[in-house]
């Protein structure tokens, strides 16, 4: 498996580390313990295409937001995980920078 | 007349007529349409629990739905080892249980499983380590399993070609456990299949599950490839793709699936007389009875439903082999595998009611699910069979996370890919 940094170009597996889903978000700290409890322990795991963060420690030491097929191990999706953040917070639904 | 029961007498009988009165192991059942019991999942635990369901706890109407064919999952994917070198409270008392039974299994079942007790050998190569040893064979000890402290001169005595004066990692001993050893896992599953079988078990291959039916907030059966199977009760015993199947059920569980590889080397003459593990790296080693290495390490790390893994992982098990055991350096790979994990977010595992009436849960055994198979399935036929958990599995709990009561085995938190 190799990944296609946006920076870094075509790398290999072993420059990455894995951290997981990309989709949960960290609730508020006064959010509902169940929030709390959802965020830290419960996975969607899907069987098919997920979004996960990546760290590249041995080349450029971005977090990337990779989409994969957890079927196939393909990868549909590398984006810097900066940017995903930014669009989020700038999206309609976002609640904009710096806030 | 056809040979019912494995025994001397039956194969010198069989021998003397050129065996053809054997009959298969396990009939090709037919799923009814209703069940007392159904137990989604054919692999060594869902057998296990239909088995310890139908022998202990007089359970009858019982079904294993199969999606595959029994065998080809996670219990034929493993590298054998069976132990119960456990530290924590809710952990051992479960474990050696489970060596209790891998000890009376073959008499109970009729079945030969290969059950080895040639010892299970964990190395330290420095203080810290040797502490942490210590620590874990007295817990060990105190939850009534075996333990011996090994120092270097032990272990070299005991397995004299160790890389032991190696400069970066020097062997400074060892934990060993004498009761633990290697299994024959296909034969695991065979055996609990056909022991299952003959206590009216309807052992069910080739059918999927793609649906749980629901009625006022109770589940009543199963969709399935094959139609329909109602059932009183369910239970989930389905490994990697526990999530898959209790999203079936709306609900969402503390696991992510990971693939795990395991090796086989071209046959040797023997060798090697115990289970060995590298204290420095992740590395694990033993020697078939048909003499092939078979050995394993870290899973791959990544989310994954393939059944296959990467380079890196491989890489990383030969550099801990090469460490350990240099004289295995020009052993040729014969074959490797992958399988996929259920890890949970504290590395233990769940056995336990569901928030759905009637729908049980047996998930999260990581990628040490082979040595638990007969607890695992005496346990969860006890929960299905009473409703309440057996009193060494009391920790499994599913709102153990919510409550903070996690079994962190290796102190890593919530990260799946850890453990």
């Amino acid at each position: 498996m190799r990944l296609t940094c946006p920076f870094c170009g075509s790398r290999g597996l072993e420059e990455f580390t894995y951290r997981g889903d990309a989709t949960v978000r960290r609730p508020s700290a006064d959010a509902s313990q169940e929030a709390w409890v959802d965020y830290v322990y419960l996975r969607d795991n899907p069987c098919g295409p997920h979004r996960e963060l990546w760290y590249h420690g041995a080349g450029c030491r971005s977090w990337l937001v990779v989409t994969r097929d957890t079927r196939t191990h393909q990868i549909l999706d590398v984006r810097n995980a900066r940017d995903v953040m930014l669009a989020e917070r700038m999206s309609p639904e976002g609640k904009g920078e710096g806030s | 007349m056809q040979t019912n029961r494995y025994s001397l007498f039956s194969l010198l009988w069989e021998a003397c007529r050129g065996n053809t009165g054997w009959k298969p192991a396990w009939r090709k059942a037919e799923p009814a349409s209703a069940y007392d019991f159904v137990i989604v999942g054919g692999g060594g635990h869902g057998l296990a629990t239909a088995y310890y369901l139908a022998r202990r706890y007089g359970g009858k109407r019982i079904a294993v739905v199969e999606k595959g064919w029994i065998g080809g999952g996670n219990v034929g994917r493993n590298t054998t080892i069976v132990r119960s070198n456990y530290l924590l409270h809710g952990n051992e008392p479960f474990y050696e249980c489970s060596m209790k039974l891998w000890e009376g299994l073959e008499q109970d079942i009729n079945y030969n499983a290969m059950v080895s007790q040639r010892g299970v050998l964990n190395l330290f190569h420095n203080d810290a380590q040797k502490a942490a040893y210590i620590r874990r064979g007295n817990s060990m000890i105190l939850h009534g399993a075996d333990a011996v402290l090994l120092d270097q001169d032990a272990v070299r005595a005991k397995v004299p070609f160790l890389n032991v004066d190696d400069a970066r990692f020097p062997i400074k001993g060892g934990l060993l456990q004498q009761r633990g050893g290697t299994v024959r896992h296909d034969a695991v599953a065979w055996g609990y299949a056909r022991a299952a079988d003959r206590l009216g078990v309807d052992i069910i291959e080739n059918c999927e599950m793609t649906g749980l039916r629901i009625e006022q907030g109770r589940a009543v059966g199963i969709e399935t490839t094959r139609g329909f199977i109602g059932a009183r009760k369910i239970g989930l015993a389905c490994a990697g793709n526990s999530s898959r199947v209790a999203a079936m059920a709306g609900l969402r569980l503390p696991i992510e699936s990971h693939v795990l590889q395991a090796f086989v080397s071209e046959g040797l003459k023997p060798f090697i007389d115990c289970v060995v593990t590298f204290g420095a790296g992740h590395f694990y080693i033993s020697q078939s009875d048909k003499g092939g290495l078979v050995f394993g390490g870290d899973i791959d790390g990544y989310n994954s439903y393939a059944q296959r893994g990467n380079m890196p992982v491989i890489e990383d098990v030969c550099e801990g082999g090469m460490a350990l055991m240099p004289r295995i350096g020009r052993v040729r790979l014969l074959r490797h595998w992958g399988g996929i994990m259920d890890m949970s977010m504290d590395g233990s595992p769940i056995i336990d009611r569901t928030p759905v009436d009637g729908l049980y849960l047996n998930a999260g055994w990581c990628y040490g699910g082979f040595k638990a198979t007969p607890a695992s399935g005496l346990c969860f036929a006890h929960l299905l069979a009473r409703d309440e958990p057996h009193p060494v599995a009391v920790a499994y709990r599913l709102d153990r996370f919510a409550r903070g009561a996690v079994i962190d085995e290796k102190g890593m938190g919530a990260q799946p890919n850890l453990h």
